[in-house]
């Protein structure tokens, strides 16, 4: 139990230095990046809760997690680079991210 | 510490590892000059970072299904977090963040740097 604490207590600090460099990136693709990690770090925090909580049927919404941080990454990025989401700008190098 | 069984020590060195990289990471999220040099530190934290911690939770169950799940939730970091990198690395480019601190210094900003810094 204690070492569910620790692993707990390691990724809050870390979700919190990432959340600084979110809140005062120079530039918006500092905060995706910064975003991305604490979405990744929440991944992990949800596993160790279920651990910590005796109930690992957690590790679900910590795969559903980590697949809808995927998308909704590149999801934005695609949206800060092209404006839109739908369709490919003109351009042969446009459609992919 | 008394009765530590071999996967107990074995799943606190996983974790205390992966604690250390995750901090470490998350410091040079913070610390590291431009974008590109801090997707280093991201990739150390979504790599290391979470990889040792998930691998330590994997010595601490008895189900087959939750060592499965711990598995792919790996598996899937594992493959989204180089492709999440390589698309922002590739927008940034196009984007107009420089690579290198004093090149952005020495040049003056153009219309695509101001607006994308929200100073």
């Amino acid at each position: 139990m204690t070492m569910f604490a620790a692993a707990a207590i390691a990724v809050l600090i870390s979700m919190a230095l990432a959340l600084v460099r979110a809140f005062t990136g120079p530039t918006v693709f500092d905060r995706i990046l910064a975003v991305n990690t604490t979405g990744t770090l929440t991944v992990v925090l949800i596993s160790v809760y279920g651990f910590l909580d005796g109930r690992p049927e957690f590790l679900d919404i910590a795969l559903l997690y980590a697949l809808i941080n995927f998308i909704g990454t590149v999801a934005v990025t695609k949206y800060v680079k092209f404006e839109a989401l739908g369709f490919p700008m003109d351009g042969p190098d446009d459609g992919d991210v | 510490m008394a009765d530590l069984s071999i996967f107990d020590w074995i799943s606190w060195a996983c974790i205390i590892g992966g604690a250390f990289f995750a901090i470490v990471g998350a410091l040079g999220i913070i610390r590291l000059p431009d974008i590109y040099s801090r997707m280093h530190g991201a990739g150390m934290v979504d790599t290391l970072g979470c990889w040792l911690i998930l691998i330590g939770l994997m010595f601490q169950t008895d189900e087959w299904i939750v060592f499965i799940k711990l598995g792919l939730i790996i598996m899937f970091i594992a493959f989204t977090a180089p492709t999440t990198t390589f698309a922002l690395s590739r927008a940034a480019i196009n984007g107009g963040v420089n690579p290198g601190p004093k090149i952005s210094k020495i040049d003056k900003p153009d219309k695509k740097d101001d607006a994308l810094s929200n100073k």
